[in-house]
């Protein structure tokens, strides 16, 4: 069996159940199928959000993605791996990105997915500007993004 | 040497562009070098950013990073993805 590698930057929202049922159709050798889905809050740094933003670098983005999953399969005994993250205009309560991750147990899956999206955050070419009631702002970094990819190192 | 510089996000806002193609003079040769001289061209913001990022062809890199011709340049602030 193949263990694809699927990095997807889109516009459009995505079917949660349509996407987890397609990474592990037909491979009975998957037990644990992990997944994390990020989403916009109506609040973040104690102002109001109406609205969010996401600006990428095309081409490097895919590019750092598909060496985060990949990194990820050298450290971890992983089959198929997922990750799609939304681009432009965005509400609250939207989906913003999905990481998911087959392998045999579940041990494998949940540590691949949470390595995955610590490195996304810190690695991968994307910037927020949210809209507030008093204006729009670029999200400042968090240094506690930077501890959480730390950790793997 | 000529290379193409990108700027993302709020640093694009401050500079008012979003890339441009320069013409090096001699012994700019790494990304650090490549930023002061960018930032006495008029480009002031570069000087003043905090904890600017750098890639060069779409690969991460630091200030010591060499750049040869015809490289794929881009300065960001810190990404904020997921």
């Amino acid at each position: 069996m193949s263990a694809p590698t699927i990095v997807r930057i889109q516009e459009a929202d995505f079917d949660l159940n349509a996407e987890l049922t397609a990474l592990r159709a037909g491979d009975a050798r998957i037990g644990a199928l992990a997944s994390f889905v990020g989403l916009v809050r109506d609040i973040n740094d104690g102002a109001g959000v109406s609205e969010m933003t996401l600006e990428h670098y095309p081409g490097m983005t895919e590019k750092a993605l598909e060496a985060i999953v990949d990194e990820a399969k050298t450290r971890w005994d992983i089959y198929g791996a997922l990750v799609i993250h939304r681009v432009g205009p965005l509400k609250p309560c939207d989906q913003i990105v999905l990481v998911a991750v087959t392998s045999a147990h579940r041990g494998e899956a949940f540590a691949a997915c949470e390595f995955i999206m610590d490195y996304l955050k810190t690695r991968a070419p994307f910037w927020k500007r949210e809209t507030t009631p008093d204006g729009a702002r670029w999200v400042d970094a968090r240094d506690s993004d930077d501890s959480a990819a730390e950790r793997w190192q | 040497m000529s290379v193409r510089i990108l700027y993302f996000a709020g640093l694009r806002e401050a500079l008012g562009r979003a890339s441009e193609n320069v013409d090096l003079p001699t012994g700019i040769a790494t990304v650090g070098a490549l930023r002061d001289w960018l930032a006495g061209q008029g480009r002031d913001k570069l000087a003043s950013a905090k904890n600017l990022r750098c890639a060069v062809n779409q690969d991460m890199a630091g200030p010591d990073a060499a750049i040869r011709d015809g490289d794929e340049i881009a300065f960001f602030p810190p990404v904020t993805g997921g």
